[in-house]
């Protein structure tokens, strides 16, 4: 009875349990039907060779096995490079971009959202425009700008690109519009500097949003595979690795299901930081004007 | 100290007096036009060009877009395909979206945290849509088939995959359920910030139940993450190739599901025809801020 009760938020007026209950229960089945196929991922990586191909396959494997996380670390150890590189290099790209990202697209996003000076609306008329470009075209000038900088073969042609994204600076952008003009003017008024409104006042009042840009840009970097400006075996990045696993054949199925698994954790758990961490912040919980 | 910036603000040039401002945004400005501007640029005026990769690019001035528009039998079923999909998976996964944000918003931090999850994690597993390949499976084990022959609703299998009275359908089924992304969360931290105070002094103001309180505070207050929702579904649904081709191969059987992005696809990463496949970019961009521009537009007259 009591999380019932705790299902419908308190501070909010207005509503009916016996609704919100009828809400719960549709919801979790239609998030069930969503899940699915993650749920099938993760029971293939437990299933031995002989269930995989069962058909219709089963969500609880018959026999469950840790054999292809095993065969995965088997397989991984024959690479020319050690393949603890691998994750160094996918983990230093990831967290450098992902930092990087955040700090620089909300620092330029602080002006764009709350002060008038000229250029304003055509630097993020531009900034939005550029999230609907197909990147199939832009691949030839973006190679010869990486060549042109000598950036080919090293970090820098992964990490500096994602720190100029566009959707983080959208993103940003529209959360700090929503602060109330207020709490910065009486920032300014007890004297504080622009870094120290944007670092003081700004960031904690909209962690709700750095938060979900931290998942999405995180979610993009550690994704990133074989890419045109990276050809030297020991800069290559976890999942390129894992690709070639997955690339040796249906004798691997079991393994390359491990290594989806292996893929998903860090990204769920980076889920489930951000999303539980966004709560109310000070300026949506009545304490504006 | 207003008046004082007031005054000087008349003489000294704006860019002294925003410098701060600017210098804020110059890190970031840098590596957004050298690594986003500049590519973008030079594609467009790859598509006035023939270019082959090889050679260097040579001016022919229009003879691409008159290629493409009057020529080219295939751009108008490409458009064709883009246009429908974008029109009922764009507008389709925004208010899905928004649907599920306003109703996850209900809950709990935890179970809301719990949910969104589970809803976000088609989008968490990177390749996870391959699923659907066994879903739609054309023989009688597929499962879409085994339920549908198990009702009696039919009674020899259907080739969801290849059958092209079929195809757009199932394709849009995949899309929707790809729709809950990097717009969902946003929608979904938009709810968070919206100033309960407001709900307090609604309901003293006789807002009687959610859908009103929804309409007249929560959506007018959460503008802004409604406009960033709509570009990422446009971005999406326009942009939608990539999944098409890992599900239906490429080409899609009777080029059922074509693309304007299969099509630049086709000519800039096998054909080597960069100057067509910027063009066909181009036009593909072009579409897309129309249609950015329109709902931007329908999106400031929400609550009013």
């Amino acid at each position: 009875m009591k999380s019932l009760r705790a299902l419908n938020r308190s501070s909010k007026v207005n509503r009916s349990r016996l609704g919100t209950v009828v809400l719960f229960i549709i919801l979790l089945i239609f998030a069930c039907v969503m899940a699915f196929p993650m749920a099938l991922i993760i029971a293939n990586a437990f299933k031995p060779q002989d269930e995989l191909w069962v058909f219709p396959p089963r969500l609880i494997p018959n026999n469950p096995t840790l054999e292809n996380f095993r065969n995965m670390f088997t397989v991984m150890s024959s690479s020319q490079v050690p393949f603890v590189r691998y994750i160094f290099n996918t983990v230093l790209i990831t967290a450098v971009g992902t930092v990087g990202h955040i700090i620089l697209s909300s620092m330029c996003a602080f002006p764009l959202a709350k002060k008038e000076f000229p250029g304003r609306n055509v630097i993020f008329q531009t900034i939005v425009l550029a999230l609907m470009f197909n990147a199939t075209v832009t691949a030839i000038p973006n190679f010869l700008t990486m060549s042109w900088l000598h950036w080919i073969n090293t970090y820098l042609a992964l990490i500096v690109p994602a720190f100029g994204a566009p959707i983080g600076l959208y993103l940003m952008k529209q959360f700090i519009e929503q602060l109330p003009d207020s709490l910065l003017e009486a920032a300014r008024i007890d004297g504080a500097g622009q870094w120290q409104s944007f670092w003081k006042i700004v960031m904690p009042n909209v962690k709700a949003a750095w938060l979900t840009l931290f998942l999405l840009s995180f979610q993009s970097l550690w994704g990133i595979g074989a890419t045109s400006y990276i050809y030297k075996e020991e800069l290559k990045t976890l999942p390129y690795a894992l690709s070639q696993i997955l690339s040796s054949g249906i004798s691997r199925a079991g393994v390359g299901a491990a290594v989806s698994v292996f893929m998903l954790i860090v990204p769920v758990f980076i889920f489930i930081f951000s999303q539980s961490n966004i709560i109310e912040t000070m300026a949506s919980s009545g304490m504006k004007e | 100290m207003k008046n004082m910036e007031r005054k000087a603000s008349k003489k000294t040039p704006v860019i002294i007096k925003y410098r701060e401002d600017y210098l804020f945004m110059l890190p970031y400005l840098l590596v957004f036009v050298v690594f986003t501007v500049f590519p973008v640029v030079v594609a467009m005026l790859f598509s006035f060009t023939r270019f082959d990769i090889v050679q260097l690019p040579s001016f022919i001035g229009l003879k691409n877009y008159f290629r493409l528009f009057i020529e080219d039998s295939l751009f108008p079923l490409a458009l064709k395909n883009t246009l429908l999909l974008a029109v009922i998976t764009g507008p389709g996964g925004f208010f899905l979206s928004l649907l599920l944000a306003w109703v996850l918003n209900e809950f709990s931090d935890k179970l809301r945290a719990v949910l969104t999850m589970l809803c976000y994690a088609p989008t968490l597993s990177g390749g996870a849509y391959m699923i659907w390949n066994i879903i739609y499976s054309g023989d009688s084990y597929g499962f879409l088939n085994g339920i549908l022959i198990n009702l009696g609703i039919i009674y020899s299998p259907i080739q969801w995959l290849t059958d092209s009275k079929y195809m757009m359908v199932s394709a849009i089924i995949v899309i929707l359920w790809m729709s809950f992304g990097s717009g969902f969360l946003s929608m979904i931290a938009g709810f968070k910030n919206v100033d309960r105070t407001q709900y307090e002094a609604a309901a003293v103001d006789g807002i009687k139940n959610r859908y009103q309180e929804l309409w007249y505070i929560t959506l007018p207050s959460m503008k802004p993450q409604l406009m960033f929702s709509a570009v990422m579904s446009i971005t999406n649904s326009f942009g939608m190739g990539d999944i098409i081709t890992a599900i239906y191969g490429f080409p899609s059987s009777n080029y059922a599901l074509y693309t304007l992005v299969h099509m630049l696809q086709d000519y800039g990463n096998t054909r080597f025809e960069m100057g067509y496949a910027s063009a066909i970019a181009t036009v593909l961009f072009l579409i897309m801020v129309l249609s950015n521009h329109f709902i931007q537009k329908l999106i400031r007259k929400v609550g009013n």
